[in-house]
């Protein structure tokens, strides 16, 4: 925002120059900021819909730059305004136009704002974090638009992100921030394949690559977390954290300048760039990253975590549970959510019942003892609702849930405080997840002295337990979770699911909040957590990478439907489903230049109070066989090496034949 | 919307009915025997209990009340037990008054109250804002007889400019009345401002907050447009329909200004009710008040629906 003369009254520029079009925009007035936004620089923005205005119709909102912008004339700017929003490929753009912000999608409001942007020919465009809030589909095809648009027009763009394969499909020079500093710049290809800075090491180390599994590349995570801003180190911001500092690193390093067009701020960037050392190895070999041995299931007595003082989970209970014919965590059978839709008056007067909604539509799979599965689909497929429904947060209208064999009632107030205490659930925004008012200790005992009948003391001595085991001090106990930080406050609501001892835990985006580099430890905290305790795992994710890295097992679901379940390994190998392999396809590869085979769904998921006839997906299937799709149910398909089964019309051997490998091995 | 619409007045329906069972019952339940009040201390048995007779008193309960109902419906009030006259021309042409007063009070506050709240938003925490707050905050916390002693102290003792007295003949024409309406008037809308322009002053922080401000920033537009076209049609829609209701409150509401300035308005009249004990023309006032505070509720609602397109269309 600062790049855009754009900040709070609380923010103040402390020097430098932003020089744009030779002109230095800091010393321009407020008024003369306002004659280059829009004109000649314009922002996408984050969240599509608050930052539209709510009572305003589109059309309007886009005609009134043209207006007092490019001065245009009442008729000429409202035609002009369609055919913006035609070019950014909407459909009906005369609809779109008369419709408010709230009566259309995210991806489409998402279009309207890069209208909007582009309306004036700008020299700038700022796209800060423009498709964080979408779907990784509806991502995939605004990106696609990003390169035809802005590429195609020769705008000069500067994309903020989080995302490092959004970075990899669209960008061609990088410049990585850390704490306020810029740490790294560099054209994109050389910053992938050879960064010069511990930090964008660090980075590249700690995201799941599509296809990556706990099993054979476990994660390594950045250790510690990034100082606030008010207590920068005074040396390199990053030395606290860096695997390769050394005593030089106490002193602010300069910019250095390897080549002409890369820039570097660590002492050591020599030694890096010839291969002499490498913060990936460090971390591995001075096991710096107490997370980093979490990937190793603490079998033997001399884990280096125990080793260093640390307790474990009592590990008494674990290995009964994995007793070969015991059944399974978690068995969901033929399982349906209906919502009702309030009654119209029409409804009531033709006497016609209350409309319902699937969220959850005859789902059937189960979580083995000790096992992980993985359930991904798009926003509005029902993994939420199902989730809920298993908790019983939500009641179930039809089907069956069993944990180990016994029933669960669909009503939460008919479940016995036994089966509460051996299904606990991790909820995807740490913020409102503990209550603000208890301290760490407070809320973690609830659950100990209620689910698990521990008298107070012997609740003491669990909460120090819980808390080792989450590798937080034991002083936290005392804190108020407004002291924490997020990937502090996911570890304490993870402790408080384990501390029951759960037979199964359910996981609803526990990470998709967090900070890439938090994101590694939660996910390796959840994993060696899960181990110690062998219970199973429901792992609730949109993000398909991080499923794969984590899951045993993978359910796809889409508008309530179950589309495909697989071994996660089998999962990302063809044939797949035509649903999953349009979701592989849309995700940003970190690989630069992997560019993925280009399928893209159409339009919007459905809403799910009008599921389509026959298979659910037929109305976006780019591999749609026609009639039969659109009227039969398709049938359930079992692959016999695999046992992968897929919900599709076709065939295995025919999608086997069309399809290739998204992945590259 | 048309659903939206049915659905209002159907609850505005249903409370006038559970009102009217509290009023009916309440009054009932007074102690005291209506006919004695009626004829007074000296009267014989025979004589009340043909009265009792007359009046329905002696039905049951469900009979008087379907009764006393269809009457007040269909606008047939009776007489006043005190003075003899029929209520509802009475009582009408004391919501004429009530409202000639009321609408100069809107025009008085509705103007100022937004304009000084738009102000102190946009300066949140500033100095201007600071002024606006703690001075419309100190004149809401004097009570309304106190303000309304001081203006005529001023403004009529002192500098001679208007009336004192605010009473007015009944067939008095608006445009007559209106000397005597402005004081009044100011003292209740020094009373309403401070509440308008705090909520209008908190509507416009909030979103100033919104994302959709920046974008309208970015977009280029002068200040003014974002502030008059983007801000104030989402910040001004609590304060409209607060407006809507407070109107529904000065009805029924402004007892105290209108003794103090001696006006004739349905708040005095209902005083002189209560004194009197007469009740027929305590039940009308009391449900006429209620009927046109559930009405501008009705409107609060309907405007708030309309103003905001995420009700409007669902």
């Amino acid at each position: 925002m600062a790049i855009m003369g754009y900040l709070g009254d609380n923010g103040k520029f402390q020097q430098g120059k932003i020089e744009f079009a030779g002109r230095d925009l800091l010393s321009l007035s407020k008024d003369e900021k306002r004659q280059v936004w829009g004109a000649q620089m314009s922002l996408v923005p984050q969240n599509p819909l608050s930052s539209l205005n709510p009572s305003i119709r589109i059309g309007e909102q886009l005609a009134e730059i043209l207006r007092y912008v490019e001065h245009l004339d009442q008729a000429e700017a409202r035609s002009q305004s369609l055919e913006l929003l035609s070019s950014v490929g909407l459909p009906d753009p005369q609809r779109v136009a008369e419709s408010f912000p709230h009566q259309i999608s995210g991806g489409m409001q998402q279009r309207v704002l890069i209208a909007m942007a582009l309306s004036t020919a700008p020299r700038l465009l700022v796209l800060d974090e423009p498709t964080t809030s979408l779907d990784v589909t509806t991502q995939a095809t605004i990106l696609d638009l990003f390169r035809d648009l802005i590429i195609g027009h020769g705008t000069t763009a500067l994309y903020v992100t989080h995302n490092l394969g959004v970075v990899a499909q669209i960008c061609d020079r990088v410049a990585v921030l850390y704490a306020g500093e810029l740490v790294e710049d560099a054209p994109l290809s050389e910053l992938f394949s050879q960064p010069l800075h511990p930090y964008t090491q660090g980075l590249l180390d700690s995201i799941p690559k599509l296809g990556q599994n706990k099993n054979l590349a476990p994660l390594q995570s950045i250790q510690g977390q990034i100082p606030t801003l008010g207590a920068r180190p005074s040396g390199c911001v990053f030395e606290p954290r860096c695997p390769l500092a050394i005593d030089i690193c106490h002193q602010r390093p300069p910019i250095f300048n390897p080549t002409e067009r890369r820039f570097t701020r660590c002492h050591r960037w020599e030694e890096i760039s010839t291969g002499k050392i490498n913060a990936s190895d460090s971390r591995q070999n001075q096991g710096m990253d107490l997370e980093r041995s979490e990937q190793t299931p603490v079998e033997d007595g001399a884990s280096p975590i125990q080793r260093a003082g640390q307790t474990s989970f009592a590990k008494a209970g674990a290995p009964k549970r994995q007793e070969a014919g015991r059944p399974p965590a978690l068995d969901i059978k033929q399982v349906s959510v209906y919502f009702s839709l309030p009654r119209s008056f029409q409804d009531i007067f033709s006497r016609r019942p209350a409309r319902k909604v699937r969220a959850v539509d005859e789902v059937s799979f189960s979580v083995q003892n000790g096992k992980t599965v993985g359930l991904v689909g798009e926003s509005g497929s029902g993994k939420t609702s199902l989730a809920r429904a298993v908790v019983g947060l939500v009641e179930y209208s039809s089907g069956n849930i069993d944990l180990l064999n016994v029933p669960l009632p669909s009503k939460l107030s008919r479940r016995s405080l036994e089966t509460l205490r051996h299904l606990q659930m991790v909820f995807q925004n740490p913020e409102d997840a503990l209550n603000p008012y208890l301290t760490v200790g407070t809320s973690l005992r609830r659950p100990i002295m209620i689910l698990a009948k521990k008298t107070a003391q012997e609740a003491d001595a669990e909460v120090e337990r819980l808390l080792a085991a989450v590798r937080l001090p034991s002083e936290y106990a005392m804190r108020m979770p407004g002291q924490l930080s997020g990937g502090e406050k996911q570890r304490i609501a993870i402790a408080r699911a384990f501390a029951t001892h759960p037979e199964l835990l359910i996981a609803d985006e526990p990470v998709s909040s967090l900070d890439v580099s938090v994101q590694a430890s939660i996910l390796n905290l959840l994993n060696r957590l899960q181990v110690e305790e062998g219970s199973a795992l429901l792992f609730i994710s949109h993000d398909l990478a991080v499923v794969g890295y984590l899951a045993d097992e993978i359910a796809v679901v889409y508008l309530g439907r179950l589309m495909e379940f697989a071994r996660s390994a089998d999962l990302f190998e063809p044939p797949y489903h035509p649903y999953t392999e349009a979701l592989l396809s849309a995700i940003p590869r970190i690989q630069p230049g992997a560019s993925s085979k280009a399928i893209r769904l159409e339009g919007d998921i459905p809403s799910p109070t009008e599921v389509p006839t026959g298979c659910p997906f037929h109305t976006r299937c780019p591999r749609s066989l026609g009639e039969i799709c659109t009227e039969q149910v398709p049938p359930w398909r079992v692959e016999e090496q695999t046992g992968k089964m897929s919900f599709c019309h076709i065939p295995f051997e025919e999608l086997r034949a069309v399809q290739k490998k998204v992945i590259p091995s | 919307m048309p659903r939206y619409l049915l659905r209002r007045f159907g609850f505005l329906l249903l409370t006038l009915f559970f009102t009217s069972i509290i009023i009916f019952v309440v009054t009932r339940m007074l102690p005291g025997d209506v006919a004695r009040v009626i004829l007074g201390r000296e009267a014989g048995e025979a004589a009340l209990q043909a009265l009792r007779q007359k009046l329905g008193l002696n039905d049951p309960w469900p009979v008087q009340y379907v009764h006393w109902l269809t009457n007040f419906v269909t606008g047939n009030w009776g007489d006043s037990f005190s003075t003899r006259a029929a209520i509802y021309p009475l009582v009408m042409g004391r919501l004429r008054n009530t409202m000639m007063l009321g609408f100069v009070i809107m025009v008085f506050s509705i103007p100022l109250a937004i304009t000084l709240g738009v102000i102190s938003g946009l300066n949140e925490n500033k100095s201007v804002d600071n002024v606006i707050s703690i001075t419309s905050l100190s004149v809401v916390g004097l009570p309304e007889f106190v303000t309304g002693l001081v203006l005529i102290q001023i403004l009529s003792f002192k500098l001679n400019l208007l009336p004192a007295n605010s009473s007015i003949r009944p067939e008095a024409s608006f445009i007559d009345a209106l000397p005597r309406l402005i004081l009044p008037a100011l003292t209740a809308t020094l009373v309403l401002l401070a509440y308008i322009a705090r909520l209008t002053r908190a509507g416009v922080i909030e979103e100033l907050k919104q994302p959709y401000v920046r974008t309208a920033d970015l977009k280029g537009l002068p200040r003014h447009v974002v502030v008059t076209k983007h801000i104030l049609r989402n910040a001004l829609m609590p304060t409209i329909t607060i407006i809507a209701i407070s109107f529904g409150w000065l009805i029924g509401g402004l007892i105290v200004i209108e003794n103090v300035f001696n006006y004739p308005g349905l708040g005095r009249l209902m005083i002189f009710a209560i004194d009197r004990r007469d009740l027929p023309l305590l039940q009308a006032i009391t449900m006429l008040t209620v009927l046109v505070y559930a009405l501008a509720n009705l409107v609060a609602d309907l405007m708030y629906a309309y103003l905001n397109p995420r009700i409007r269309l669902g």
